[in-house]
């Protein structure tokens, strides 16, 4: 089995694994970091966002492997211990989440979308998120949540 | 208390850390030690019977620890899954609910229906070895529609019902509603197609059956929004272990909308199979296996007469209705088409007569059963659209035709000819309020200025009524139920005075964490930090009907406010006797209990703890502080209100542009104002899916299923949907102690009619749902 080494949120770690691994079993299965989820076998609905080499990227559908060598931050890593991201504050203040389940992968994307486009308006929020599929929210919230953030993030 | 945390307060939401540090415990996010994976083979067929299955290969590869099929389950005695609700056709004969195994036995019904399950020690092992098991079917005719499925001639799904036919059910005065058809000033009739849908919670459905040798005990974990009917059902009916033997975790459930309270097979097979094989079984689904097994909803085809007078006044309502349930009758399939359909029919209006009939036919599709609104949006929509066309029709004005046709605010209690009893509203407030936040005076303006651009604008109302808070047990056993829906509630004071609520709600997305906190430390007066909702196990909630319809915080909430009282009855015996006063003489707000006219007083906390400390304390009163109450509604609840939506629509490429949204909704009172928008943008936009997007496809010449992943099923995404300019008026309920009417289902329930009425009033002509691009440009174009 080939071996895999990745910092994962700041800790430097080191497997042998099936070559065949996606990444999100990796951080799932072996690192037990449950907190980027599994919504859909298509890319298509955003759940398993993480960040490699702070750029987002859908943990679904790439290699372990392809992650040699990178920076990964997940959800779990995004707090500074506990003070949270603003953008996790957002969520809260803002009732941006409901069950949750796509929450954690919405909040990586959005980061990344706030660093690209700094105070982004409603229509670039709604765009950037198409790859984010909630089921509960109707978006209105996550947007509002987003726009409070990019608030914070600059300021 | 103070009101920052108490009733009609948007507190921040208490579940929320949790989730967004990334520590939900969802179910595949949990693993036991020793855990075995599950991978289940589903048909490939619409139809076919299955005349060998063949798993040596499959039990010699790695990691293989057992096949299972349906002839092992029967063999033994695991029990068919059921329907919990009998509907009675015209005839008065029990609908046909032919025996569904929970692996099929000789003959596959759809494509995806269960057919084995390979455990093995890694998933990866288990996919594997399924392409090692070698499976024979020979292919039968198939049938998908509904309509076809009810026409002679058609194949026969089950060797024992006879046409398809599941049932053919009635409600209301047939012969009195022809009668006022006949001599109707005006009818509108009207060919409704009421849309299949996959309900897609984003969480997909998975369960983890652990057994334990030593108490023989099984856990079984699984995606509920009703744990304690998954371990009735699982118990009673399909035997896979007695009641105190089986405990049910619906841990974090990452959404529901209905398709999380029925009994599957996947469920099923791993609580069974765990005690088989000794091992914990895991399976969760691929997006892929949701789309394929989860239950669907909707899947109508109606045909509806609305009789109007000269004035536009309704004189009589007859509807016809095709519901496609699928392959088998799932929990609770029955119910929807019938009894939280058909009852629904008298809107927001005073009609005289009305029926309603319902044939209920099985096709080679999966399973339909509730998906949120669950018969209501199905009902909405055929009043809502044909009260709009009569409209226009008779060249009325769509809000003045609604307002001629309301139950005014003293009528109530309001009798419908539908066996519905409506207890408040005030529907032409709604809807006033509604008409003036859009500015509906200046839309003639608007249309005129869209014209000048090339686009089509259009303006469509609902005025819905629900049936929530679902429901009185007497009532609903009347109509075939086979269960209660009353439900409990443990309120239990720490001695330190921190408490803990047991609720047989479950909350996947609704925020009960925070809401039923909320009752508490408004009534009880303590901190909200010291409130912790407990839900989802059935080894720590004394018994539970679970979250659906609409009904958490009237029937769950209210069964809080009976604990609650049994509290302050208690406590009020408790500061009598330590105070030196009569119990009359105590009052009691807000967790302080005084003497009345004195200084003298106690707090709830100072209570709570002489109670587990009882060493002044009264002789004829137990000590602790650990109240429970079950509550069984009076009556369904009603919520109702207005949703207009307007539209512009580019006639050169089909593409139809929300432009704005009002709802006023009337939930009686609300406890927490923020999560209740959240919940009214939600079912807005499940229902913008339903109208615009959202379509469920089988191939009827294949009978595959078109539309298997995100890539073919069109959700709403964040570019799809606009802002929504939500808003409540607030009629209490009068028949619960909150004085709460419901809110999780309003949206979904509403939206469908307001948009395709704004849609058709653009277009000027009349199409199905959903609006796709392809439809609206064709309409557009005249093609």
């Amino acid at each position: 089995m080939p071996t895999v080494s990745m910092t994962v949120n700041g800790k430097q770690v080191t497997a042998d694994i099936a070559p065949n691994t996606l990444l999100v079993s990796f951080l799932r299965e072996n690192l037990r970091l449950t907190g980027t989820h599994v919504g859909c076998d298509t890319s298509q609905c955003g759940a398993c966002v993480i960040h490699i080499n702070g750029e987002s990227a859908k943990s679904c559908t790439m290699l372990a492997l392809q992650a040699d060598g990178a920076e990964v931050t997940t959800i779990e890593g995004l707090a500074k211990g506990n003070d949270l991201h603003p953008m996790q504050k957002a969520f809260q203040e803002n009732h941006g989440l409901q069950c949750g389940f796509c929450t954690t992968g919405m909040i990586m994307s959005a980061v990344d979308l706030v660093k690209k486009h700094g105070k982004p308006d409603d229509a670039t929020i709604r765009k950037g998120l198409e790859g984010n599929i909630c089921r509960c929210t109707g978006y209105q919230n996550i947007v509002k949540s987003v726009k409070a953030a990019a608030q914070e993030m600059e300021g | 208390m103070g009101t920052q945390t108490g009733i009609g307060a948007s507190v921040k939401r208490k579940e929320d850390k949790r989730f967004i540090i990334g520590k939900g415990r969802y179910l595949d996010d949990i693993s036991r030690p020793g855990q075995t994976y599950g991978y289940f083979i589903r048909s490939p067929h619409a139809h076919a019977k299955i005349t060998s299955l063949d798993s040596t290969a499959a039990l010699k590869a790695p990691g293989v620890v057992a096949v299972l099929t349906g002839p092992d389950m029967q063999a033994d005695g695991i029990g068919p899954l059921i329907c919990g609700w009998g509907i009675t056709s015209k005839d008065g004969t029990p609908h046909k609910a032919p025996a569904h195994p929970a692996l099929a036995i000789g003959r596959v019904r759809y494509v995806g229906h269960q057919v084995a399950l390979v455990v093995a020690e890694t998933l990866q092992q288990a996919r594997d070895a399924a392409e090692l098991v070698e499976i024979e079917y020979e292919e039968l005719d198939h049938v998908i529609e509904v309509g076809d499925a009810l026409a002679a001639g058609a194949p026969q799904i089950h060797d024992d019902v006879p046409g398809n036919l599941s049932f053919d059910w009635e409600l209301g005065d047939r012969g009195k509603t022809d009668a006022a058809i006949g001599s109707a000033h005006h009818v509108t009739r009207m060919k409704l197609r009421n849309n299949r849908l996959i309900p897609n919670a984003m969480e997909p459905r998975a369960a983890l059956g652990d057994y334990d040798s030593g108490t023989d005990e099984i856990t079984l974990y699984t995606t509920s929004q009703n744990p304690h009917v998954h371990r009735l059902v699982l118990s009673a009916f399909n035997g896979v272990a007695p009641e105190h033997k089986l405990r049910v975790i619906a841990p974090d459930v990452g959404g529901g909308f209905g398709s999380k309270i029925f009994i599957y097979s996947e469920e099923t097979v791993c609580a069974w199979a765990t005690k088989k094989l000794n091992r914990p079984v895991k399976w969760t689904a691929e997006r892929s296996e949701s789309f394929l097994s989860d239950a669907h909803g909707r899947d109508h085809e109606t045909f509806a007469e609305m009789a109007f007078d000269a004035n536009g006044k309704i004189l009589g309502l007859k509807v016809s209705t095709k519901a496609n349930v699928g392959c088998y009758l799932s929990t609770f399939a029955s119910a929807v088409p019938t009894y939280l359909y058909g009852t629904l029919l008298s809107g927001q209006y005073t009609i005289p007569a009305i029926y309603c009939e319902v044939q209920a036919g099985f096709t080679n599709t999966a399973p339909v059963d509730a998906y949120r609104g669950a018969g209501r949006p199905e009902a909405t929509y055929v009043v809502e659209r044909m009260i709009e066309i009569g409209a226009r029709e008779m060249g009325i004005d769509p809000a003045e035709i609604r307002k001629r046709n309301f139950i005014a605010p003293d009528a109530y209690p309001y009798e419908t000819p539908v066996i519905m009893t409506y207890d408040s509203g005030n529907y032409a407030l709604a809807m006033d309020k509604a008409l003036e936040a859009i500015d509906y005076n200046g839309f003639v303006s608007r249309k005129a200025q869209s014209q000048a651009k090339g686009k089509l604008r259009g303006i469509g109302f609902s005025a819905f009524i629900e049936a929530c808070g679902i429901a009185p047990s007497a009532a609903v056993g009347s109509l075939g139920a086979g269960v209660g829906l009353w439900e409990s509630a443990q309120v239990r004071f720490n001695p330190t005075g921190s408490v803990t609520v047991f609720t047989g709600s479950h909350s996947h997305g609704q925020g009960h964490e925070t809401t039923f906190a909320q009752i508490i430390s408004d009534q009880l007066g303590v901190p909200i930090d010291q409130v912790e909702i407990s839900h989802g196990d059935t080894g720590k909630v004394p018994f539970g009907m679970g979250t659906y319809g609409s009904r958490s915080l009237a029937v769950g909430g209210s069964a809080i406010m009976k604990a609650i009282d049994k509290i302050v009855e208690k406590s009020k015996k408790i500061a009598a006797h330590t105070l030196e006063a009569s119990v009359e003489d105590i009052e009691h707000a807000g967790g302080i209990f005084k003497v009345a006219g004195t200084d003298k007083q106690m707090t709830m906390a100072e209570i709570a703890f002489s109670a587990y400390v009882p060493h002044n304390y009264p002789a004829d009163v137990e000590p602790g502080m650990d109240e429970t109450a079950f509550y069984d509604p009076l009556n369904f609840t009603f919520p109702a209100g207005t949703h207009i939506a307007e539209v512009e629509i580019d006639p050169d490429t089909g593409t139809t542009e929300i432009l704005d949204w009002v709802a006023v909704d009337d939930f009686g009172n609300v406890i927490n104002p923020m999560i209740v928008e959240g919940q009214v943008h939600g079912g807005i936009a499940q229902g913008i899916g339903q109208a615009l997007l959202e379509n469920c496809v089988y191939d009827k010449e294949s009978g595959q299923l078109l539309t298997g992943s995100y890539m073919d099923y069109c959700m709403p995404r964040a570019d799809d949907l606009p802002t929504f300019r939500v808003q409540t008026i607030n009629t209490p309920c009068t028949t619960n102690p909150l004085g709460v009417k419901g809110c999780g289902e309003a949206g979904a329930i509403s939206a469908p009619a307001a948009l395709m009425n704004a849609i058709t009033n653009a277009l000027g002509k009349e199409i199905d749902m959903p609006a796709t691009p392809e439809k609206v440009w064709r309409a557009a174009q005249g093609l």
